[in-house]
């Protein structure tokens, strides 16, 4: 099923949001870590991990998910977290580590919780698997409608906890998708040297579970995937797997200086930048407007904008707050 | 503790009593993890109940802890209360991920947002010739680690109310129990263990210590099984005219220091016995508790009886060497007023 007119309007918008956020994230980054780069400095301290390029996988499958289902992410989250509907403002305070953050500071951007649209993260490689395949099995257990999303990179199906948690999810028959985002790279060790075969979607079958892989970081071919999938769940039909070809157009990390890469990747990764791709072709299909293209590129910016500008202004949490919330 | 005609329960039956009574009138409380369906538990923990609730509610799971720890984390953020066994403590090296970074730390990283309500019980202890995969006490690896709650019942009637108070928490409780206090047919039993447990449901508060006896000349700290070996040695040393008081931990996670220190501010001396290994656990951190808070009130300086720094071997002679007994603590005792 093709996404309506509408649905198309609001993964545009949703993957312009997440790209704009990116960009802000990483102009701002910088300032403080200059002319001597230091992870520790500067309104956002720490490791960042950019999603440009990744916005397709998250928009697509989360335009079938309400703020009752449940996701869990990556240490490469903010493209999830936006497309979820997680509190823009808040996100940006508790990636600046401000008291108005999600957490107040505790958590910081790859550990990014918003209770209020189930949304969840995990930093460590495939962790984020048990806790949805968990929140499954609750709302199995409870007759509550939902489904569990976890997120993944393609790193991540070389993890024991993966394999562990498709099967659970699996033998107990429960409402769960996993999504592989498939962007080629574990930090600097390539898919090709790291995994034995070239298609996740085909450890599917290890769980007797449907799998698909979507090439080429098509928004519409994801959201069709996961719409299969997400309807498949909620009809109590069990569990799917969906890897998706995307594109990593940032490094690891911010300050990665990605020598690993061959020659000239990069450069063809941004030729296939899927937002120019879906705007070229939301007007080819008459799916939109300029105008109306323009509007949402110009109202993601704006929001993004106040985002940040709440971020920016918002208080620093007292030091000794670090000592509170340990315990519900 | 013991009357005539009063009810006595294992510390096995205490607990799958205290989870059958929760399962009653909280729906949200479920049980997973290897073997506690049919057969109800390795250690007993779990038996009865998947006659009374069902393969729904107690479910066996997969040889797969990293998937059904993480999934009770996810499970409990969405309004259950799972109650979740780690067979064999030992067992934490293929999980631990589950465990403390993402039970322990999730409601931290939620600013609060995020409740986990989950239980993770998990068997402790040697002295049965396992070796060194499955005789592990590791109390100190857990309760070093912020954000879980840890107790550990040296008798049935603690037992009872730790389970009850842990499943109503809203944080996660780690509930170690040890397989020499469990009451299990095919494994010596610790009498003292078996006591007293009313039928009605009841709780008891985490965190708090009990003086398990009286005493005067000198405090013996311990925990789980190590309360017992230090009753024994109480009564040893009351022969020879010395009078020990024993605090039983109960919780060491929050550490009832207050207990502690009253303790030893009245007898002056301190002995600390643990199962688990001597350095960088608990025995030093009770020491701790004392010393920095007022080291003046000490006769002499402070003991422990606790496991050296080595694997936990098969052969008999080997591990018994190793394990504390009453005649260490009487010995560390006797150590203490030589010096």
């Amino acid at each position: 099923m093709a996404p309506t007119r509408e649905q198309q309007h609001w993964m545009y918008r949703n993957m312009v949001t997440s790209r704009k956020f990116e960009e802000a994230i990483a102009g701002i980054y910088f300032e403080g870590k200059t002319p001597v780069f230091s992870m520790a400095d500067g309104p956002i301290p720490g490791e960042m991990h950019l999603s440009d390029g990744q916005e397709p996988v998250a928009v697509g499958v989360c335009a079938h998910l309400n703020a009752g289902d449940v996701v869990t992410a990556t240490h490469r989250p903010h493209h999830q977290a936006i497309a979820k509907g997680v509190d823009l403002d808040k996100m940006a305070a508790e990636i600046f580590g401000k008291k108005s953050g999600l957490s107040g500071g505790r958590g910081g951007h790859m550990h990014l919780f918003d209770a209020d649209v189930n949304f969840a993260c995990s930093g460590i490689i495939a962790q984020g698997m048990g806790p949805a395949v968990g929140a499954a099995l609750s709302r199995k257990m409870q007759n509550k409608p939902g489904v569990a999303v976890a997120f993944v990179g393609e790193g991540a199906v070389n993890q024991g906890g993966w394999h562990e948690a498709m099967n659970l999810a699996a033998t107990w028959n429960l409402p769960f998708v996993c999504v592989i985002e498939d962007n080629a790279w574990g930090i600097s060790v390539s898919k090709e040297d790291s995994t034995a075969i070239s298609n996740n979607a085909e450890r599917a079958s290890a769980y007797g579970m449907p799998g698909v892989r979507i090439a080429d970081n098509d928004p519409y071919a994801i959201f069709e995937a996961a719409g299969e999938a997400i309807s498949r769940a909620r009809e109590g039909k069990g569990p799917s797997l969906i890897e998706v070809e995307t594109y990593r157009l940032a490094g690891h990390f911010m300050g990665d200086a990605e020598g690993y890469r061959p020659e000239g990747e990069k450069d063809a990764l941004f030729e296939k930048d899927p937002i120019p791709k879906m705007r070229a072709n939301m007007l080819a299909d008459g799916m939109a407007s300029v105008a109306e293209l323009d509007t949402i590129e110009a109202e993601a910016a704006a929001r993004v904008e106040t985002a940040i500008k709440f971020a920016r202004e918002s208080a620093d949490p007292a030091p000794e707050d670090a000592l509170t919330s340990v315990f519900a | 503790m013991n009357k005539p005609n009063e009810r006595k329960l294992t510390i096995a039956r205490a607990m799958a009593e205290a989870v059958a009574q929760e399962m009653r009138v909280d729906p949200s409380v479920f049980v997973m993890g290897e073997d506690i369906g049919k057969l109800g538990g390795v250690y007993g923990n779990t038996r009865g109940l998947l006659e009374e609730f069902g393969a729904e509610r107690i479910r066996d799971t997969p040889i797969s802890e990293t998937a059904f720890i993480g999934a009770a984390v996810g499970a409990a953020q969405d309004g259950m209360r799972p109650v979740v066994e780690l067979m064999f403590v030992d067992f934490f090296g293929v999980c631990f991920d589950a465990i403390y970074n993402l039970m322990a730390k999730n409601i931290y990283f939620s600013g609060g947002n995020f409740k986990v309500p989950m239980v993770l019980m998990t068997s402790t202890g040697g002295g049965y010739s396992d070796a060194g995969q499955h005789s592990q006490c590791l109390y100190g690896t857990f309760a070093h680690l912020p954000g879980m709650k840890v107790v550990c019942p040296s008798n049935a009637y603690d037992a009872k109310g730790l389970m009850t108070a842990a499943m109503r928490d809203d944080s996660p409780v780690v509930y170690m129990y040890h397989k020499s206090l469990q009451g299990m047919g095919w494994l010596a039993t610790e009498p003292g263990a078996t006591v007293h447990t009313p039928e009605e449901s009841y709780t008891l508060e985490i965190g708090k210590a009990k003086v398990a006896r009286e005493g005067s000349d000198v405090t013996i700290v311990s925990v789980g099984m190590g309360v017992h070996h230090a009753l024994k040695a109480a009564a040893q040393l009351e022969e020879k005219g010395t009078s020990a008081e024993v605090v039983d931990l109960v919780s060491l996670v929050p550490l009832d220091r207050d207990t502690i220190r009253k303790s030893v501010a009245k007898t002056g001396r301190l002995i600390v016995v643990d199962e688990d290994y001597m350095s960088y656990g608990v025995s030093g951190e009770v020491i701790a508790s004392v010393t920095e808070h007022d080291i003046s009130v000490l006769k002499a300086a402070p003991k422990r009886v606790a496991y050296p720094d080595v694997p936990i071997p098969f052969a008999r002679v080997m591990e018994q060497y190793c394990l504390p007994n009453p005649d260490k603590i009487v010995a560390a005792f006797d150590g203490m007023n030589a010096a």
